[in-house]
């Protein structure tokens, strides 16, 4: 890709702590414009690149570029286009909603009349108009989250980095934030997100690069994946003997996995399976199409989030 | 020291002016009792030690025992202001609060925030000595333009005191460290730096030792302007306290890069 059209390129960065391999000789280009996608589990390094693409941890091998800006080396250029939605909430609680804009705005040498000329857009694109003079203490989940989202975009930046946007929120909280996360790329913003939501990522990104213990192990569009990997019907299977189920239906599967107390039977024709599941006692079956929980399963042999 | 540590340094003069201004802004919204909480422990020591062993010291060093401490207890809150507000607040801001972590998403330096916290706990200092000073005036112990005189030594020393805290919460990993700082480093700095009697009084060996910590050079600038005499090297007590307070800033942001930049 022609750098101008690249928002971010990663080549061959590595990272360790201590004897701990964190980040394995990874590589992944996002172009302005897109929502890329950095899924994997807890501990797969997704915090720790988000970190290094802003230059807070340096990679101990590999090229990072942001914004056409080396880094670390230039990390401080970078971030000037850059805005950061951390994993955990770092707002000033004791502060009101706009109060927190007006101290970050500073940080990025802005002067007060400019921050409040572009407060009020902000507040109104975070939905928090009515919120304006509220102690952020006072505030919900969702509207810190929404806050520290206006409060990323106070430089508008060319670039949102968002480490698990949506984590701890609940499922009203986290549609409200994908759709203005939809608003921004509509916008012409970069994204890139970590998640280990498979929802999240399917729904936002354009890509997305599975992780798994710091290592790349898949990379491309949310529906390519599941296509290449998956590409059939999914059954999830509850309850009765496991072993005694998998050999039942091993004729009609093209693939099975077992997690946990879960039985995922992957088949070109479903109804051939679900005939023979019939008659089976306190089975429960569940028919659905695939997506990127089983393109994880199938590439490492558990489930994400467990 | 290699590009990595240069590029923690201030980016520029004026980035640490928007960390003040952050903390002045969470400072106003609590202003009263902070004045009232930190300004009462120096006033009743200076009122209660002053009057009440005042009158069994009688004069010291040719001037009333309470005038002598109105300036040791000037030096003394300055230092003790900017500690506990580098210790406690500043490292609540650090850790749990990861107010520096939101910062440093910005174009802020670690060294940008780390020189707006010292000045800012320098401002404090200039608050509860200027305020000591006050009521020293007042009450008549020394004149009011030896205060005015004596701010930009109070600044100075709150700067030290913040910058040598600093040190201590790049690397303590919890509050419960700070005791062994307060304990073992800052009262015996009351005791032996001429703040509460004269370092006369001190043997020889001690009082050699005492000549090196920094609250000693800033009692020997403080007292001398309350006092309205001439202070005696002058020039080697602002020197020894501007070396006080730049080599822990270069060595608490080295040790803030560990901590935090990893």
């Amino acid at each position: 890709m022609n750098m101008s059209t690249v928002a971010i390129d990663l080549a061959d960065v590595k990272k360790s702590f201590g004897d701990k391999l964190i980040v394995n000789d990874l590589s992944f280009s996002v172009a302005r414009g897109e929502c890329f996608g950095l899924l994997g589990p807890n501990g797969a390094g997704k915090s720790t690149i988000a970190r290094m693409l802003l230059g807070m941890i340096s990679p101990d091998g590999g090229k990072i570029t942001v914004l056409d800006e080396p880094v670390p080396s230039r990390a401080r250029a970078a971030r000037v286009r850059v805005g950061v939605v951390p994993q955990f909430d770092n707002l000033e609680l004791e502060f009101t909603v706009r109060e927190n804009l007006l101290v970050f705005g500073r940080y990025f040498g802005m002067s007060a009349r400019r921050i409040e000329a572009v407060a009020p857009a902000l507040l109104e694109f975070a939905r928090l108009e009515s919120k304006a003079d509220v102690r952020v203490s006072e505030l919900s989940g969702g509207m810190k989250r929404r806050l520290t989202l206006a409060r990323a975009l106070i430089n508008d930046p060319d670039l949102l980095v968002m480490d698990e946007p949506t984590t701890g929120l609940d499922p009203h909280a986290r549609h409200l934030i994908w759709e203005r996360l939809r608003a921004l790329l509509a916008r012409g913003k970069t994204i890139l997100l970590t998640t280990h939501f498979m929802e999240e990522a399917e729904r936002l990104c354009d890509r997305l690069c599975v992780l798994e213990s710091g290592c790349k192990i898949a990379e491309g569009k949310p529906d390519a994946l599941i296509d290449e990997h998956i590409g059939c019907n999914v059954i999830e299977i509850y309850g009765g003997d496991l072993n005694q189920l998998r050999e039942l239906i091993r004729p009609y599967a093209r693939h099975i996995e077992v997690s946990g107390e879960t039985l995922f039977c992957y088949a070109r024709y479903p109804e051939q399976v679900r005939v023979h599941l019939r008659g089976q006692a306190n089975l429960r079956v569940l028919q659905r199409p695939p997506n990127l929980e089983d393109v994880f399963l199938r590439l490492t042999g558990r489930e994400m989030e467990k | 020291m290699d590009d990595g540590y240069a590029s923690l340094m201030p980016a520029n003069a004026y980035n640490w002016i928007a960390v003040w201004r952050r903390n002045f802004l969470g400072w106003r919204k609590v202003a009263l009792a902070s004045l009232l909480g930190n300004l009462a422990d120096p006033i009743t020591n200076l009122l209660g030690l002053g009057f009440g062993l005042g009158l069994i010291v009688g004069r010291v060093e040719g001037t009333s025992y309470i005038a002598f401490l109105a300036a040791g207890m000037v030096a003394i809150s300055a230092m003790t202001s900017a500690t506990f507000e580098t210790l406690y607040a500043a490292f609540a801001r650090m850790g749990v609060k990861r107010t520096w972590e939101g910062i440093l998403f910005t174009q802020l330096t670690l060294g940008d925030i780390v020189l707006g916290e010292l000045v800012w706990a320098a401002s404090k200092s200039v608050l509860a000595g200027t305020a000591i000073g006050i009521v020293a005036a007042a009450l008549g112990y020394a004149s009011w333009t030896s205060i005015l005189c004596a701010i930009p030594t109070v600044a100075l020393t709150g700067l030290v005191f913040a910058s040598l805290a600093m040190v201590v919460i790049s690397l303590a990993p919890t509050y419960d460290y700070f005791v062994f700082y307060q304990s073992l480093v800052l009262t015996p700095m009351v005791f032996l730096c001429g703040a509460v009697f004269p370092t006369s009084q001190l043997p020889d060996s001690f009082q050699h030792f005492a000549g090196l910590l920094p609250l000693a050079h800033s009692v020997d600038l403080i007292r001398p302007t309350m006092l309205e005499r001439g202070a005696d090297s002058a020039a080697l007590h602002v020197g020894a306290l501007c070396v006080y307070a730049v080599l822990p800033f270069f060595a608490s942001t080295a040790l803030f890069r560990r901590r935090l930049l990893r």
